[in-house]
């Protein structure tokens, strides 16, 4: 194992969060507060409590689970892409490094971001509304296995793309409407019929369900199910991923 | 002693179908500089490519110190140092970190002082603070070549390394790779400028249409494909060459005023003597010669303008 390259991806990884420091923590931080004073404040002074959560507590797992969603795809994809774009992936691709290593520095690094804004947004959230967490062990393997499958998804998806347009397509035309359709401001249970079954299509509602369980003890879907979705997600990426440096997909010609 | 670079019937097709190489062979021993030539779209970036990782080939083998590039890929490619054509840099990172990046992606530890070592004999030092966006096109050049030295490569591959940058930085360029050569670091590099390849390679191979057409020692393939010529400033113009000057194969130049004769600087007899001995009785005065030895790029021009 090559761990001076893991290191030195993951922590020029890093420098570039502290670099870009307002992009990174303190857009999706301001974000999420926005989101408690339109949705916890104004909506919620309108829902009294969902399954004996009051609103603006009940959303705080989905909006931890939207951000670490959006910014472990975006973080990671541009990490790859960007070295693609600009040329510099020679270097990557010219190093004695394994695929296992490449992952562990690029998507560690994006996963640590993640799961550093989340934490931030759990902390800022506190500052709103009163959050009880049931199962902190939980909570934090859904934080740590979502933060790493969703970077595992940007960085196929910062491999696949030719262009900033493909780049940026997925995370709005795919991911946004099934984290927004995938109850982070809701219960699936507050849907009629039809679209709760129509729900359990989507991977995020899993998402959403296991980490608000590990805080107050409610979920749409069973703990086990959810879980089981994360991993399997976790473990498509790892498969597709070994292909693409396999097969030199887009990365040697 | 084991070739540092073993090449055997190389080949590679792009998917679209283009062939870049065909049945390419080539040893290189440690410690020499090499000028692989030929123009664009010859193959040798891919080739390049091909050696360090970066482009698959389709057949054939290549050992580097022994090691299969596929096979071995890590103990190939932490020997080798790679200077791109292009200039892709990490934009916003600084000369100091960029470098540092680098070394430990070759899984070297950190050594600062190797680190301010290459960047001194780079004349950039005095740059380690700023930003790589902040720098000239020449910087960013050196900015290359020293995160290709900064893990301590044994086989450096500089594609076009002089592109598009001054003399000055041209110079202090070969000063370096000079002193990585007296360190026993191999240097493969390509460049458009013959003359540089004349002055810095031991050996020099030419590919075209993906096909090593020559490699040998730069000296004797001057010697042997190099023309030798035997310029004559005459006192009056000439309107043709005399018939029994004939057997010589002479040229007239600059309006007849100046008498050319190609020989070959090997033979025993060039013919010289003999040739001043017809002028004189056929009473051909000179005031002038001298001679002149064909270029590398003359040699190159005619080696790849040969029909395949």
């Amino acid at each position: 194992m090559n761990f001076q390259a893991v290191r030195s991806i993951y922590m020029f990884e890093m420098a570039r969060m502290r670099r870009t420091l307002v992009q990174s923590i303190v857009a999706p931080v301001l974000s999420t507060s926005l989101y408690f004073v339109i949705f916890g404040a104004a909506i919620g002074s309108r829902i009294t409590e969902i399954d004996g959560v009051s609103y603006g507590s009940f959303i705080v797992p989905g909006l931890i689970m939207l951000s670490i969603l959006t910014e472990s795809i975006s973080n990671s994809s541009f990490a790859i892409y960007f070295p693609k774009f600009t040329g510099t992936i020679f270097e990557v691709m010219s190093a004695p490094v394994s695929f296992v290593e490449i992952l562990l520095g690029y998507v560690g690094a994006a996963a640590t971001k993640s799961i550093i804004i989340g934490t931030i947004i759990l902390a800022t959230a506190s500052f709103f509304v009163d959050i009880n967490i049931a199962h902190p062990l939980v909570m934090a393997l859904f934080l740590v296995l979502t933060s790493v499958s969703f970077s595992l998804f940007g960085f196929i998806l910062g491999i696949w793309a030719d262009g900033w347009e493909k780049l940026t397509i997925v995370p709005i035309l795919v991911i946004m409407p099934l984290t927004f359709l995938g109850g982070t401001f809701y219960s699936i249970s507050m849907l009629p019929p039809t679209w709760q079954t129509i729900s359990l299509f989507n991977p995020v509602v899993y998402l959403v369900s296991g980490f608000r369980w590990s805080f107050y003890e409610n979920a749409d879907v069973s703990v086990a199910a959810s879980l089981g979705m994360t991993i399997s997600f976790l473990v498509a990426c790892l498969l597709i991923v070994r292909w693409i440096f396999k097969t030199g997909y887009k990365l040697r010609s | 002693m084991q070739p540092i670079l073993d090449i055997r019937n190389l080949n590679k097709t792009y998917a679209g179908g283009f062939v870049a190489l065909r049945e390419v062979s080539l040893t290189i021993e440690r410690g020499e500089i090499l000028a692989l030539l030929g123009p664009n779209g010859a193959g040798k970036t891919t080739l390049i490519n091909i050696v360090c990782g970066i482009v698959s080939p389709t057949g054939g083998t290549v050992l580097v110190n022994g090691h299969d590039i596929i096979k071995e890929y890590r103990a190939t490619r932490s020997i080798i140092g790679l200077v791109p054509q292009e200039l892709p840099v990490e934009t916003f990172e600084t000369v100091w970190n960029t470098a540092s990046f680098s070394r430990g992606l070759f899984g070297k530890a950190s050594n600062p002082e190797h680190i301010e070592k290459v960047l001194r004999s780079l004349s950039l030092w005095d740059k380690k603070d700023a930003r790589i966006i902040d720098l000239s096109g020449g910087m960013k050049r050196r900015v290359l070549i020293a995160k290709a030295l900064a893990h301590e490569p044994e086989l450096l591959f500089l594609d076009e390394p002089t592109a598009g940058v001054d003399v000055e930085l041209r110079q202090d360029m070969w000063n370096v790779v000079r002193e990585l050569r007296e360190s026993g670091v191999t240097v493969i590099l390509t460049t458009h400028y013959i003359e540089e390849a004349e002055q810095m390679a031991d050996r020099v191979g030419v590919i075209n249409h993906g096909e090593i057409i020559l490699v040998q020692d730069k000296n004797s393939l001057m010697l042997e494909l190099g023309k030798k010529q035997l310029f004559l400033c005459l006192n009056e113009p000439l309107g043709e060459i005399p018939p029994q000057l004939s057997q010589y194969g002479l040229e007239l130049n600059a309006n007849g005023s100046e008498l050319v004769f190609t020989y070959d600087s090997q033979q025993e007899r060039t013919g010289i003597t003999s040739l001043l001995g017809e002028l004189d009785n056929a009473g051909i005065a000179f005031h002038d010669l001298n001679t002149s030895q064909s270029s590398l790029e003359e040699i190159f021009v005619d080696l790849v303008h040969r029909p395949r």
